[in-house]
């Protein structure tokens, strides 16, 4: 059973991707390409779902396909929940993108399109299931080049090279360190398995497994965006396509949590405490300044790429907190750590894709990123405005949808921290506590922003003024992930337990399957607290059918009547006289004056004959990009004075390139002569 | 069972007290101005009034802003149903725990400020803006403070943290537990709209946080936002005062300890609403961007309440 | 602390009800409170337009607000908004440039609502008649329930016209 949903999954990817290359524009070749990323995806997450029920890996071997050592696969249930992740969101990106590409036509290569999207998911969904270096490595690459044709799908536009430059280049300074990472693992020989890795880990010096972890946690910390590597993420999640987006913010940035999890937990078995304190604070560094700049972002999708910073720190405090208990033995707050950093995984997929594929179509609809020329959309797009709605909640954190349930269980992990037995350590915890309620706090008013100037009041541009609902492939894409969101938040007694299994035996962590959840409740060690989302749901739902019902009742006046909207008196409104979502954001601005350190430009035309007549007034303000200028400035200039250097070696002549070659050659050959 | 029953009391309790708390408060403040002021229940009739009256409705405004009352008003009903207000432990304190009543609250403010936002006015705009700002930043005092009475009760949930506290009455006058009073204190003040951080009695639509949301708002959906919000002062100062001083929490489901219960609810409700009416007469309002400083202040109290409560204990 | 101190000291200057039955504030306060009760559940909203007036309106009818008239004891309180409110305190000659701006205030007070002309200038310009600028009475531009004359009237009258308005709106 297992196996023929393997080989499905397999089969439907290179069909698909067959299909996109002979088929090309037409609504048929799409509809192809989608169905055959869809029933892949599809096959993927009830392969995911088979392995964590069963609790039975899945192997596979073939020593041809790969030189050297062979592609080793084996889907053990950390891999099959982050294929279940890659199923999810692939499965509504796929789904979407039938309708979304038809813009294409014409205009960009649907065949790319196609082909590197089914690739892209294919390597996604093996990825997890590598079990050596090489495989894991190849796999690797092969993901991060084919998403970085998907990002160069609309290569005409200002800023998408630069992002694709830009991606490629942090995205192979991870590569290398994981190169890095490998060699030290496994002994200098790439083709080791990991299982063989995890019995050599622990025989490695403490010195060269803090250069394992360093290294791991550039790599994969390079791939999921933490902060300071995560310039490349805002420019180039924004200018791939919509469905693209949301699978590179929902799934690829993922894999840099699955592999940290996997090495440092998994292979590396845990490690001192101080490793968790620095994924901690990577942690939540990252969701504080991701969501601080969010929240001056204007372009909706670059608000969004943010986030996924923000939601990357978040999940990294979870994993942070819990590879500190796991250095000090305290195994069960270990597993509702690492328990709440997946939990929010799975939902930070589930809502950044939706949110992706909401401003995609909100994109299509509009033909602007820009959210100031946006407004009134709920009246012309309403299920789009629903759906977004649902993944506004659900990111912001608020009961009961599925992003309150995971960080409920971040903060239960680091409240957990009073049973550290040294208080330097322990008093680590409540400022994780105070920087996680201050990120979902400033979450709710930039969602607030991203939702209420998006959809809400008055259109401010024509185009707003026209736009149109999205066609149902479209909707239906964006109402499964909705439908996840909702369900992720309302079963938390079927998705911890599977957690606790998933980890269990991992890094020498229990069973925890029967230990977080009781009846419909969460429980927190110690019975340190309990919570039931789905209670709470229940209860909000009877309560608002009840107040009506009431009001009923007591015959309460029921007439309504529709007027302008109240402005003092004066005679005409219009999108100039709202609020924009730089005025909306100008407080916090001005709070976090220190971080942002705006820049302000003020120009006034006066009227020639008096100035007390004002013909135009200019304002012009940006926010520093601190991180861009401070450290990525010389470092820049470091390597570009590095290459000026190396180029006096390359003059052009193919004589001198014949010299360099044989003067290398005479040294290798003279030491291959002495050694 | 009679658990179930007295929840379900306890919550219909709060929604026939807030009104009452509200009008408590401004009663004070006028005697205070030198005013006879207007009797504590004229609020009760204000709300029927309000429920008599027709709705007029913003022609940009969507859906969101007819839901948005019924909302606001259930989360909050809602967290009545969670908060010990007179009895502890009770049955819905499975259901959830002091996080989980900080997050309904926002629930709320969300969808209020969303609703600000709907018909496109500049003062709708700006309510949200403001108030988005100052839950956000108040966030973390919330959670801090929660943390500091966690790790003295070994809980979040509302109860248990009642009954350590009464098993314990040394840990009331703990550093710990004072500091994360005076820090919730001020929080309160912000999350309530209370001086000094907005002013619940102005005109002036420039200088409003709260009240400018609520601008477009008539009728019976502004009656359900007014309830909401004096709900929410109510559970404030519950919680204020049952977290940290919950002696006359009946512990037992007898008939004299509730009602003692009660009392001592009423007791505790009317001296905070006396402590914040002095404070209003005394304050004037802040600049709204002197306002993160106050909050900050509020941060620093409860991160020392928290430490203190680390290493103490 | 010396605020306190002070406060303390200083007796409420309100007018009471019952100490002397003479005082006008007395009767109209006690018939205000009666009438309201039955009408609005004794809690009157009130929006104050100024249509054009010179401010001597304004001031007698701030002046109700202060501790010695003391409004609010009756249940009267100024809003924000005309959406909040059940009655709108018009005073001035309407003006060109607020006729419409009243009209819309009128249109945005949910029902059951009334209005009050405040003043000679509201009922027919006053000493502003026949001006280019304006347009005319309060009654011109959206219907009144009570006209309340005086050049301004005193605190007292306006609470006796609020009085009267609530006789005449029909029972809904």
């Amino acid at each position: 059973m297992m196996l023929i949903l393997f080989l499905v999954m397999i089969s439907a990817y290179l069909l698909g991707a067959f299909a996109a290359l002979l088929s090309g524009r037409g609504a048929v070749g799409r509809g192809l390409v989608s169905a055959g990323a869809a029933v892949g995806s599809a096959a993927g997450l009830a392969l995911g779902v088979l392995v964590i029920a069963s609790g039975f890996p899945l192997t596979f071997t073939s020593a041809r396909l790969l030189p050297l050592t062979g592609v080793a696969l084996r889907l053990d249930g950390l891999g099959a929940f982050f294929l279940v992740v890659v199923g999810l969101v692939g499965c509504a990106a796929a789904i979407y993108a039938f309708g979304y590409s038809a813009q294409y036509a014409g205009r960009y290569s649907l065949r790319l399109l196609g082909v590197m999207f089914n690739l892209l998911l294919l390597a996604l969904s093996l990825q997890v299931m590598a079990d050596n270096a090489l495989t894991f490595l190849v796999l690797w690459e092969a993901m991060s080049l084919t998403a970085y044709w998907l990002v160069l799908t609309e290569h005409d536009q200002r800023g998408t090279v630069r992002a694709g430059v830009w991606y490629l280049a942090m995205t192979h300074a991870g590569f290398a360190a994981l190169i890095a990472m490998f060699l030290l693992l496994s002994g200098a020989e790439l083709t080791t398995s990991f299982a063989s890795m995890r019995a050599g880990a622990a025989l490695l010096s403490p010195g060269s497994r803090n250069v394992v972890f360093l290294l791991a946690l550039f790599g994969f910390g390079a791939k999921s965006g933490i902060i300071p590597l995560h310039v490349w993420l805002p420019m180039a999640h924004p200018v791939a396509p919509s469905h693209v987006s949301a699978l590179l913010s929902g799934v690829v940035i993922k894999m840099g949590i699955y592999g940290l999890v996997r090495v440092l937990l998994d292979l590396m078995g845990g490690g001192p405490a101080w490793w968790g304190g620095v994924v901690l604070g990577v942690g939540a560094v990252s969701a504080l300044l991701g969501v601080l700049y969010a929240l001056m972002e204007h372009d909706l999708k670059r608000l969004l790429a943010y986030h996924s910073v923000e939601n990357i720190g978040i999940i990294l405090i979870g994993i942070g907190a819990g590879l500190i208990f796991h250095s000090y033995g305290l195994m069960t707050l270990a597993a509702l750590g690492f328990i709440s950093g997946l939990y929010h995984t799975i939902n930070h997929a589930s809502f950044k894709g939706l949110l992706f594929l909401g401003a995609g179509s909100v994109l299509h609809a509009t033909g602007t990123r820009n959210m100031e020329e946006m407004g009134g959309l709920i009246k012309r797009m309403p299920w789009t405005a629903l759906f977004f709605l649902v993944g506004s909640v659900a990111i912001s954190a608020l009961p009961p949808l599925n992003g309150f349930v995971s960080e409920w269980l971040v903060f239960q992990s680091l409240l957990g921290g009073s049973n550290i037995p040294t208080p330097e350590v322990a008093v680590v915890m409540p400022i994780a506590v105070g920087i996680l309620a201050l990120t979902s706090g400033l979450a709710a008013a930039c969602f607030v922003k991203a939702f209420g100037i998006t959809f809400l009041a008055i259109p401010r541009s024509r185009e707003a003024e026209h736009a149109h609902e999205s066609p149902p492939s479209m909707l239906a894409g964006m109402a499964l992930l909705a439908i996840a969101c909702v369900a992720l938040g309302l079963a938390p007694f079927v998705v911890v337990p599977a957690l606790g299994r998933v980890l269990a035996g991992l890094g020498g962590l229990p069973d925890t399957h029967a230990v977080f959840s009781l009846n419909l409740s969460l429980v927190a060690p110690n019975n340190f607290a309990s919570m039931s989302p789905t209670l709470v749901a229940l209860g909000l739902l009877f309560l608002l059918g009840l107040v009506p019902l009431v009001m009923l009742i007591f015959r309460v006046n029921r007439r309504w009547r529709v007027s302008d909207s109240w402005g003092c008196g004066r005679a005409g409104q219009t999108s100039r006289m709202e609020y924009t979502a730089t005025a909306f954001a100008e407080p916090l601005r001005r709070v976090f004056a220190e971080l942002y350190r705006p820049t302000k430009e003020l120009s006034i035309d006066f009227h020639p004959d008096s100035k007390y007549f004002v013909q135009s007034i200019e304002y012009r303000s940006e926010i520093t990009p601190w991180f861009e200028k401070v450290l990525y400035g010389p470092l820049l200039w470091f390597i570009r004075f590095v290459a000026s250097l190396v180029r006096r070696l390359q003059s052009g002549s193919v004589h001198i390139y014949l010299f360099y070659i044989f003067v290398v050659l005479l040294i290798l050959l003279l030491i291959a002569r002495w050694s | 069972m009679t658990g179930y029953l007295l929840e379900i009391s306890q919550a219909l309790m709060a929604l026939a007290l807030a009104p009452g708390l509200v009008g408590f408060v401004r009663w004070w403040k006028a005697r205070l101005q030198g005013r006879r002021g207007a009797p504590p229940w004229l609020v009760y009739y204000d709300l029927r009034k309000l429920f008599g009256k027709e709705v007029v409705i913003s022609k940009n405004a969507s859906w969101l802003f007819r839901f948005t009352p019924y909302l606001v008003f259930s989360s909050t009903l809602a967290v009545t149903l969670l908060v010990p207000l007179i009895a502890a432990p009770l049955p819905f304190d499975r259901v959830g725990d002091l996080l989980l009543v900080v997050y309904l609250l926002l629930l709320g403010t969300f969808f209020l400020a969303l609703a600000g936002l709907d018909p496109g006015t500049a003062f709708g705009g700006m309510g949200a803006s403001r108030e988005m700002t100052i839950a956000a930043i108040a966030e973390p005092t919330i959670a801090l403070s929660i943390f500091g009475l966690a790790v003295g009760a070994g809980s979040t949930n509302l109860g248990r943290i009642v009954a350590q506290t009464l098993a314990h009455p040394g840990a009331a006058i703990s550093p710990g537990h004072l500091l994360g009073f005076a820090a919730l204190f001020i929080v309160m003040l912000a999350e309530t709209g209370r001086l000094p951080v907005d002013n619940p009695s102005t005109h002036l639509e420039l200088t409003m946080i709260h009240e400018a949301m609520t601008l477009e708002y008539s009728g019976r959906y502004l009656a359900l936002i007014e309830w909401a919000a004096a709900l929410r002062l109510l559970i404030f100062f519950s919680l204020l005062a049952n977290m940290f001083a919950p002696w006359g929490v009946a512990t037992t489901l007898t008939p004299v300890a509730v009602s003692v219960a009660v009392i001592a609810l009423i007791a505790k409700l009317g001296a905070l609403g006396l402590v914040v009416a002095l404070l209003e007469t005394r304050l004037a309002k802040l600049r709204l961007f002197r306002v993160p400083e106050l909050l900050a202040v509020s941060f620093v109290l409860a991160l020392l309440a928290v430490t203190s409560s680390f290493l103490l204990r | 602390m010396s605020l306190f101190a002070k406060i303390w000291r200083t007796p409420a200057v309100t007018e009471a009800v019952g100490q002397d039955p003479e005082a006008q504030v007395a009767v109209v306060a006690r018939q205000i409170g009666e009438r309201a009760r039955k009408l609005f559940g004794r809690s009157l909203h009130i929006v104050e337009v100024d249509a054009g007036s010179c401010n001597g309106c304004e001031l007698e009818i701030s002046a109700l607000g202060n501790p010695y008239y003391d409004m609010e004891r009756f249940g009267l309180h100024f809003v924000a908004s005309p959406r909040h409110a059940d009655c709108l305190l018009v005073t001035g000659p309407v003006t060109r440039n607020m006729a419409e701006p009243l009209k819309r205030t009128y249109d945005a007070t949910p029902d059951p609502k009334i209005v009050i002309a405040i003043g000679d200038c509201a009922i027919n310009c006053g000493v502003f008649k026949d001006s280019y600028a304006v347009v005319g009475g309060v009654d011109k531009v959206i219907p009144v329930n009570v006209f309340v004359p005086g050049c301004p009237p005193e605190p007292v009258d306006i609470l006796r016209g609020i009085l009267s308005a609530l006789d005449r709106l029909p029972r809904k």
